[in-house]
């Protein structure tokens, strides 16, 4: 048996100290290293008023349109506003506020957003991203489910903390479908005002979106507010309604959670076109009515808070 | 993590840090009564697990960098997604570079290359070192342990 295989014998029976009997940490300090990660998010974040999340609980809700919308509105109406595009497999909503053009500028401190033409700050994966690639990361060859999540975890928490939001009204993140990054987003904005929730009528959206829903009212996290999107058909030639899908999964989230419905929005060809040409003018003009009551709601909820002995 | 000189009964202390460029990493650690040493040495896989939270065995030797975790990680990252950094004559007070480190670093992928520089420039300043050739690359990329940089 060679040195490296032989089993050492044991010298003496002896009591070694646990690890919380051994005072102090050695030069890593690694919960001092990680620590210091959450500070500095909440100092990049502390003169953002409101962090916000737009969840689904489902893909193809016109989730990221909402967002895009939502901002873009409130920057027209005045506004500072942010888009965090959280969804960073999927990144869409800075190519639909018009933000293509790469080149981020590194200060020694902080990553300078790109601006939309209305003013709205942008971080998106979409602008780190090869065109067409996935993302992935160095990483060895194997078992890479082990630590992907971390490391998206990890951007996101760049995306907060790295970035020059500046001084912002509201700082709209934009997340993935399903629930599993809000808990990462709460973990990393103690301060999270609370969710926007995005469904479309049917019942099978209601399903996921619950799902979403309960997730963040398990980590205590308020619902805003409801948007029903893709709420029957808009004519793009004669601008009549009619009907897309069955269901009333808008209403009965708003009666579930007693969050108000937002806006009710019908899904409109021409709207869908303008932002995937990069113009989010039109989905502004939509979602108009839905930012305003997000801002009064935020501005009550701010004024409740402040009112508190 | 923590290390135990059981003999002395002393928490053992970070001594240095070696990244063989294999995706393993050693970790010295010395009982600051006996000396004795003990090396931790990971597999790529642990290595991995503990670079993609952020943080670094032994503790940080430089100011973290904007957008560090994702620039070193990201392999998919496109090639104009960061300004470059004008190239105006260095401030006073910062190195300058020699043609040999330059051209080492214009070799590493624009992503991450802002980055490694500046990484580069903070630890020459640090040492009041003034110029940057590739044998101060060297060192600064054992000392700190930048694996691919």
């Amino acid at each position: 048996m060679s040195d490296e295989t032989a089993t050492p014998q044991p010298a003496r029976a002896r009591r070694v100290r646990s690890y919380a009997e051994v005072a102090g940490d050695d030069r890593s300090n690694l919960p001092g290293q990680v620590k210091a990660q959450h500070e500095r998010v909440a100092a990049r974040l502390a003169s953002v008023r409101h962090v916000v999340a737009v969840v689904s609980g489902k893909g193809g809700v016109g989730k990221s349109l909402v967002s895009a919308g939502i901002a873009t509105a409130l920057a027209r109406a005045g506004r500072e506003v942010g888009l965090l595009d959280a969804d960073l497999h999927g990144p869409t909503a800075a190519r639909m506020l018009g933000v293509r053009a790469a080149g981020l500028v590194v200060g020694e401190h902080e990553v300078e957003p790109k601006r939309s033409a209305e003013g709205v700050r942008v971080m998106s994966s979409d602008l780190l991203l090869a065109e067409g690639a996935p993302l992935a990361w160095r990483e060895p060859g194997h078992d890479g489910f082990v630590w992907r999540g971390t490391l998206a975890a990890g951007m996101l928490r760049e995306f907060l903390g790295d970035v020059a939001w500046g001084s912002l009204d509201l700082l709209l993140v934009d997340m993935p479908p399903g629930s599993e990054r809000l808990d990462t987003l709460a973990g990393l904005v103690p301060g999270l005002r609370g969710v926007v929730v995005v469904t479309i009528p049917s019942e099978a959206s209601y399903r996921a979106v619950k799902r979403a829903v309960e997730a963040a009212r398990a980590g205590a996290i308020p619902i805003l507010g409801v948007v029903e999107n893709m709420a029957g058909y808009r004519c793009a030639d004669c601008r009549s309604h009619g009907p897309l899908f069955e269901g009333d999964a808008g209403d009965r989230l708003v009666r579930e959670t007693g969050a108000p419905l937002l806006a009710r929005v019908p899904f409109d060809p021409a709207v869908q076109a303008s932002v995937d040409a990069g113009d989010a003018s039109r989905a502004a003009e939509a979602l108009a009515p839905a930012a305003e009551a997000l801002a009064r709601g935020l501005e009550r909820a701010e004024s409740r808070a402040e009112a508190r002995p | 993590m923590k290390f135990l000189c059981i003999e002395c009964d002393r928490q053992m202390a970070f001594a240095e840090r070696e990244l063989p460029g294999d995706g393993t990493l050693a970790a010295v650690f010395a009982c600051p009564a006996c000396g004795r040493s003990v090396a931790m040495l990971t597999n790529p896989m642990e290595t991995q697990l503990v670079s993609s939270l952020g943080v670094q065995i032994g503790g940080r030797s430089v100011p973290e960098q904007p957008f560090e975790l994702t620039r070193s990680a990201l392999a998919s990252g496109r090639e104009d997604a960061f300004a470059e950094a004008p190239s105006t004559p260095a401030p006073a007070g910062r190195p300058v570079w020699d043609e040999a480190a330059r051209e080492r670093l214009g070799r590493v992928p624009s992503f991450v290359r802002g980055m490694v520089q500046r990484i580069y420039a903070d630890y020459a300043a640090e040492r009041r070192i003034a110029v940057i050739t590739t044998e101060i690359m060297d060192q600064a990329r054992r000392e700190l342990g930048l694996e691919g940089m």
